[in-house]
């Protein structure tokens, strides 16, 4: 198992190496120029100039990824250049934010997902497994933008329980903070919700059709011991992979539920500063989760190791 | 026990300053995050609705676009009108404790001028120098005439920060501004916050009736009006005009609706680029202004702004001072517009119309479409995402394109760069050398009523060619707490935060 450790972290390096140009590359294909979109509504000509020295436009591809490349080596991402704030600032400013409600997003989606799966499952043909199929179809069909309105307008609006936007910090008021992303919690973690449960269901059907799942019934198991203990540990191993990838979309951040609800994460963050062409912020921040992505999917394999003891051989 | 008057005074002073404390935050939902909070390098229209709480200004305008005092307490120009010479206001400091004083002044304006990418040295390009008078009058020397220097001091280019700050945190200022506005910077979290906490050193603190305002950038409207509601904000800026009928009638809440000091127009592609010529509507005025006469601006009006706009033709809307009654707005005929396709040989002139990718954008451009489609004309939409759409604009890479200003004070702002040969605004490449000499003479007048004589004649010459086809101008629509009061109506469209109060 270290063995295997140590060769996907060597893997690493290269894979990030090969983001890092590939982000750098990608801006590069925005039409528009940069300076131009900063230089704001009067497009002040000397303006014009001043950015494009400062952004480095005047110079080569190669130069300007060199004049990037070495400031995330010494660990300077950079400033926004239409905020002057540091991009690194930027980032842990917004980390916490959609860590918390990428964690809460997905604890929802887990609750709601996983034991959904296994009772469709189990009950297959049975009104659970119609119920269960139903949320997954509506879960999968609603668009986040649209539930996430209309929530607040019930919540928020209609009922006054819960405040429409206004993220707060778990440190300040652990209350508020719940409070405010609640909601989008729900919004984000329902869609995700849905995609488990599907999964978990098919996975479930096939391990319950297997021999051992046979034996282990044959032996006199409870229906409890056999679905939970032997069957659901291994359909893990799909959703195990899927949650992680759901995990890591998730922290690249939630365009859509944080306009909505105006949380400050990182969706808003590059969104933002791609229509800004506020470059050194979209590559800060897309790197930055693109490493989390990696280390993300490299847990979910150690995870494997643990629900599947065949993996260990 | 008995209480003695004392202990109950103090009390009630307890309670009462209990009170006042909870109501004293002030929460504003902005439409969009600013930008740089240095009003030297500032470049955003959302931006100026901060600083007006956070930096004063050498002089203000109102609710008339009158220029008034607010750190200069006058002003006086010299009889040739090469110099102007400000009376600053005494006795006033900055957040950090610093004098406010002609020194300050001076050092302000030539930092505006020479701060590398300050977006302020086109706006005072035509002052020379700065003379210190005495500790509390400044002389600006100006290279040229300039009549719409002082408009210019009321917006970023009069705002004053603190020398010792700028200094000390060098192109970094707008990290942590300090200036000498009703409200200093406590902190910023991109995307999320901005607090300001009042400054009790305030020259005309009676004015402020609140300890912190809080601006929230909540980019989509059903949301800000969903936190004004909900009570999460006191006030919003750009309510949804589909939303403004609703609000009025409801009690809660009080609205405010300004015509707004810029405009919607079409730019038209008349000699920028070869493109100019490879389409009729840019080939041809007559084609212009018969697209023109198949426009019917009520109905657009209507249709995508649920009448939340002032129809115009000009730079400036009909009830401005500076608007030329000569020339009004024209009305639909399509049997002219008709008569003069045929005059110019094409019966079914087509072209691309570049829009923004805003549903009001695309709404307006389809209302176009259908209009002119009457008079035989094919447009064909175009959205384009806003830093693309800047960037064919420049290159004339368009026939027409459907743009936005948001207005300066000073008819000057709305025009000069826009019409002037070679400005960093002419996108249409419209240049006739009369027009620049008109331009340049309307800035070297400061007697009203001369230089509405001058703007009257250019726009006689402009309107003809039509360059730009001006629709209307938006409303401002603003909506908050029914308990706010105070509220000033300015048609720049920035919410003063002075003079505002809450009712318990």
């Amino acid at each position: 198992m270290l063995d295997y450790l140590l060769r996907r972290l060597a893997s690493i390096l290269p894979t990030l190496l090969l983001v890092s140009v590939l982000i750098f590359a990608l801006q590069q294909l925005l039409p528009g120029d940069p300076a131009k979109i900063l230089a704001g509504e009067d497009q002040d000509p000397a303006v014009i100039a001043h950015l494009q020295e400062k952004l480095h436009l005047n110079e080569s591809l190669p130069v300007r990824y060199a004049y990037w490349m070495g400031g995330v080596l010494t660990g300077d991402l950079g400033d926004s250049v239409r905020t002057q704030l540091p991009v690194i600032d930027l980032i842990l400013q917004k980390l916490p934010v959609t860590l918390e409600l990428a964690v809460l997003a997905m604890l929802i989606a887990l609750l709601i997902g996983i034991p959904a799966g296994v009772v469709s499952a189990v009950g297959r043909g049975t009104p659970w497994d119609y119920v269960a199929n139903v949320f997954a179809l509506w879960g999968l069909s609603t668009p986040n933008f649209w539930l996430g309105i209309l929530l607040i307008l019930i919540f928020s609006v209609q009922l006054g329980w819960l405040p429409a936007s206004g993220y707060v910090s778990p440190f300040e008021d652990l209350r508020a903070n719940l409070a405010a992303m609640i909601m989008p919690a729900f919004v984000l973690g329902n869609a995700i919700a849905a995609v488990l449960m599907r999964h978990t269901r098919s996975a479930m059907l096939q391990v319950l059709s297997s021999d051992y799942v046979r034996t282990a019934r044959a032996k006199g198991l409870s229906e409890t011991t056999v679905v939970l203990k032997h069957a659901l540990r291994n359909a893990l191993t799909p959703i195990i992979t899927l949650g992680a990838l759901e995990l890591g979309t998730l922290l690249s951040g939630a365009v859509l539920t944080e306009q909505v609800f105006t949380i400050p994460g990182f969706g808003k963050l590059i969104v933002d500063a791609v229509f800004n062409r506020d470059y050194l912020v979209v590559q800060g921040v897309v790197l930055f989760t693109a490493t989390a992505y990696i280390v993300l999917n490299l847990m979910a394999d150690m995870a494997y190791f643990w629900a599947n003891p065949r993996m260990r051989r | 026990m008995k209480l003695s008057p004392k202990v109950i005074a103090a009390a009630t002073v307890i309670a009462l300053t209990g009170l006042s404390a909870q109501a004293q935050a002030l929460r504003i939902g902005l439409a969009e995050d600013p930008d740089v909070l240095d009003p030297s390098l500032a470049r955003s229209f959302v931006g100026r609705i901060v600083f007006s709480a956070l930096c004063d200004k050498l002089l203000d305008v109102d609710e008339k676009l009158n220029i008034v005092p607010q750190l200069a307490t006058a002003y006086e120009w010299s009889a040739d009108s090469k110099s102007l010479t400000l009376k600053i206001r005494p006795g006033v400091t900055f957040h950090d404790g610093e004098k406010l004083d002609a020194a300050a002044v001076k050092f302000n304006l030539e930092r505006h001028k020479n701060l590398p990418g300050s977006a302020r040295r086109g706006e005072l390009a035509p002052v020379a120098s700065v003379d210190v008078v005495d500790a509390n009058t400044v002389r600006l020397n100006l290279s040229a005439p300039f009549s719409p220097l002082l408009a210019q001091l009321t917006d970023r280019a009069g705002m004053m920060v603190s020398p010792k700050a700028a200094q000390a945190a060098g192109d970094k200022f707008g990290v942590k501004p300090v200036c000498s506005g009703p409200f200093k910077f406590v902190e910023r979290v991109a995307q999320d916050r901005i607090v300001l906490e009042r400054f009790t050193g305030y020259w005309n603190k009676d004015a402020v009736n609140f300890d912190k305002v809080t601006y929230t950038p909540i980019p989509d409207a059903t949301v800000r009006l969903a936190n004004l509601k909900s009570g999460q904000l006191d006030f919003i800026e750009r309510v949804a005009t589909s939303d403004m009928e609703k609000l009025q009638t409801d009690k809660r809440f009080k609205t405010s609706r300004i015509t707004e000091i810029g405009y919607q127009g079409l730019t038209i592609n008349i000699g920028k680029s070869d493109r100019a010529k490879s389409n009729p509507l840019g080939r041809d005025a007559r084609v212009r202004e018969a697209f023109e006469l198949s426009l019917d601006r009520q109905g657009l009006a209507q249709v995508v702004m649920d009448n939340e706009a002032q129809v115009g033709n000009q730079w400036v809307s009909p009830s401005n001072s500076f608007y030329a009654k000569s020339l009004p707005v024209p009305k639909r005929d399509i049997e002219k517009a008709k008569a003069l396709l045929k005059q110019a040989g094409v019966s079914n002139p087509s072209f691309t119309l570049m829009t923004p990718t805003t549903s009001d954008a695309q709404r307006m451009a389809l209302v176009i479409q259908a209009m002119t489609r009457e008079a035989g004309f094919d447009v064909k939409i175009q959205a384009t995402e806003f830093a693309t759409s800047l960037n064919l604009a420049d290159k004339g890479d368009f026939e027409a394109y459907a743009l936005a200003w948001s207005g300066r004070p000073d008819p000057d702002g709305n025009l000069f760069s826009f019409h002037g040969c070679k400005q960093p605004l002419n996108y249409s490449g419209y240049c006739s050398p009369e027009t620049d000499a008109l331009l340049e003479k309307s800035r070297t007048l400061r007697d009203p009523a001369q230089r509405k004589k001058v703007f009257e004649e250019i726009a006689a010459k402009v309107l003809k060619e039509r360059p730009v086809i001006y629709l209307y101008h938006r409303n401002w629509l603003w909506a908050y707490n029914g308990k706010l009061s105070g509220v000033r109506n300015i048609p720049d469209g920035l919410l003063r935060v002075s003079g505002l109060k809450m009712a318990p």
